[in-house]
């Protein structure tokens, strides 16, 4: 792991690296290099596993972060790709020609966080809603409980307990 | 005589990039909605066929009647209060969720759980595999007419749940691996009654090898149906049991090892042929092996001791800003969850992978093309996916 990290760092512009487990780093690189690197990790590091790709909504820094997990299984290593994009233009390359199943996360990212990938295949597609009109409901200013006050109508006999509440008085009593 | 295909080609012509082109308006096409309430769909979603007689020219998979906003949700509950959130997000085998969850918590929050919680959970993990392969075989079979492997696997299911419901009180969401360690260890008398029901399950899968691996009809709709190529591994994410009836040896509880996995005895069940039957076969060795690492935990595993880690005040608990992501096997393939956390009560993000994620859509919607109308349910079902995950 430390040779590879090494011989990345000659050749890309990587930084915050984090050795989680001996197995498991995570490093952050500039968004137009991000692709160079993931096709560079594929082709000759052996990262032929995409695990996943998902999104973090860092709303107060006013970033999204991108994360790749790829997977090399002959070495079982696992190395996390953090790219940082603006909140206010996401838009993001699409790795599509190198896995097949990255078109399903491009298109679930697009609708969920509204980050966009051109050109890659179904992209406007709905993936999970249908017909939705709001912001990209998995950002952080998407307030869940003020749409389903919105949204639903109240029903009798469905007042609920604030579950806080309820475990402090049943776990610690005596605070 | 004119020849009889002249007034409907044969074939749909093709794309410069191979996909078919689909003129409905030709009504040489019809399409067709396998889902969601369909008996030969696994779950919730749907799948979008394009027919020319009965063949499939094109598929799209449909998701998203099940989606409840599982990592959403997850953003505004505390660590702990995501415990019994999570386990929903596969129904036939929750404890995955409980464990990945667990597990990712207690790494970025330097937990430690002790021996005989780990063996628990081992425990339970092994057997929630085994519930979960038997009603996985019986839908298999029903999808080929043979409802009564359904029947007696689910009768040997339920016997696994009663053991379930021993440990733990509960028979479907078990919840028993909060962060920190396990709720309890195995009650008295536990193993006998164990050993009964997986001399069943054996005498059950002994009935299942006859009526269904050695049944002509069986065989000829399933032997070369749903090939996976082993190129296609990578470039489809395919994991778990598909991958390994490709000849991919990917198990995770070997090439990662968790738990007390470095401890049993087992192999790694490959196949190479890689079709409906193949990997239906490979799923009964799996039952059986995991009969056998059960046998094996519970001749290891302390029968008394520590089993929860000490845990801080869980309603004002933070974890330091990280993040992980920590995978294990489950029935179906690699289960996995990355958590990032900012240092307050709450996770910043939970994303769940499933194997279903890429088996149902990318993979599916792959092999589907070519394959007879009345095999998509068999097909579909041979991948074993549980639609919740897909969308969370």
């Amino acid at each position: 792991m430390k040779a590879l990290l090494k011989d990345l760092k000659k050749r890309f512009e990587i930084s915050k690296v984090v050795q989680q487990r001996p197995d498991e780093v995570f490093v952050t690189v500039k968004k137009d290099d991000a692709v160079a690197l993931i096709t560079h990790l594929k082709t000759q590091e052996g990262f032929t596993h995409l695990v996943l790709l998902t999104a973090v909504d860092w709303i107060e820094d006013g970033k999204f972060q991108l994360t790749y997990l790829l997977n090399n299984n002959s070495d079982k290593q696992d190395i996390g790709i953090r790219v940082m994009l603006d909140r206010q233009d996401p838009v993001m390359e699409s790795i599509h020609h190198l896995w097949k199943q990255a078109v399903t996360y491009q298109r679930e990212l697009k609708e969920m966080f509204g980050i966009d990938f051109p050109n890659s295949p179904r992209i406007d597609e709905p993936f999970i809603l249908e017909g939705w009109k709001d912001i990209p409901p998995y950002r952080r200013d998407f307030d869940t409980k003020q749409y389903s006050e919105d949204t639903y109508f109240p029903r009798p006999g469905r007042e609920t307990h604030d579950p806080s509440e309820y475990m402090k008085k049943k776990l610690y009593p005596e605070e | 005589m004119a020849d009889k295909n002249t007034y409907r080609d044969k074939f749909p012509k093709k794309n410069p990039d191979g996909t078919n082109i689909i003129d409905l308006e030709s009504h040489k096409f019809i399409k067709v909605w396998q889902g969601p309430q369909h008996p030969g769909i696994t779950g919730n979603m749907s799948l979008e066929l394009i027919l020319q007689g009965d063949e499939v020219m094109e598929c799209k998979t449909h998701v998203g009647y099940l989606h409840r906003g599982f990592e959403k949700l997850m953003e505004r509950r505390r660590f702990i209060q995501n415990f019994p959130l999570c386990v929903r997000i596969a129904v036939p085998e929750p404890d995955f969720n409980e464990y990945c969850y667990a597990a990712t918590i207690e790494e970025l929050a330097g937990i430690k759980v002790p021996e005989a919680g780990e063996w628990m959970r081992t425990l339970i993990l092994e057997m929630s595999r085994l519930t979960s392969f038997l009603m996985h075989m019986g839908g298999q079979a029903g999808a080929f007419g043979l409802g009564v492997v359904a029947q007696w696997n689910n009768y040997v299911r339920d016997l696994m749940l009663d053991r379930f419901e021993e440990i733990s009180g509960g028979r479907i969401y078990r919840m028993h691996m909060p962060p920190g360690g396990v709720r309890g260890l195995t009650p008295d008398g536990f193993e006998g009654r164990m050993e009964e029901t997986l001399r069943e399950i054996e005498a059950t899968m002994k009935d299942v090898d006859k009526t269904m691996f050695n049944n002509a009809i069986f065989k000829r709709r399933t032997v070369g149906l749903g090939y996976i190529d082993p190129a296609m591994v990578d470039e489809y994410g395919v994991t778990g049991p598909n991958a390994r009836a490709a000849g991919i040896p990917k198990d995770v509880r070997k090439d990662y090892p968790y738990l007390k996995y470095p401890e049993l005895d087992f192999d790694v069940i490959t196949a190479t042929e890689s079709d409906v039957y193949t990997r239906t076969d490979l799923r009964r060795k799996e039952i059986l092996l995991s009969v056998d690492l059960i046998r094996q935990i519970m001749a290891k595993m302390p029968k008394k001791g520590e089993y929860m880690a000490k845990m801080p005040n869980v309603l004002h608990w933070k974890i330091p800003k990280g993040e992980t992501y920590v995978r294990a096997e489950c029935t179906r393939g690699e289960y996995g969850y990355y958590t990032v956390t900012d240092g307050s009560g709450y996770p910043r993000r939970v994303n769940v992978r499933g194997p279903s994620y890429t088996h149902a859509v990318a993979l599916m919607e792959r092999l589907a093309i070519d394959c007879n109308i009345a095999d998509t349910a068999g097909l579909m079902l041979s991948l074993h996916t549980y639609p919740p995950e897909i969308e969370r």
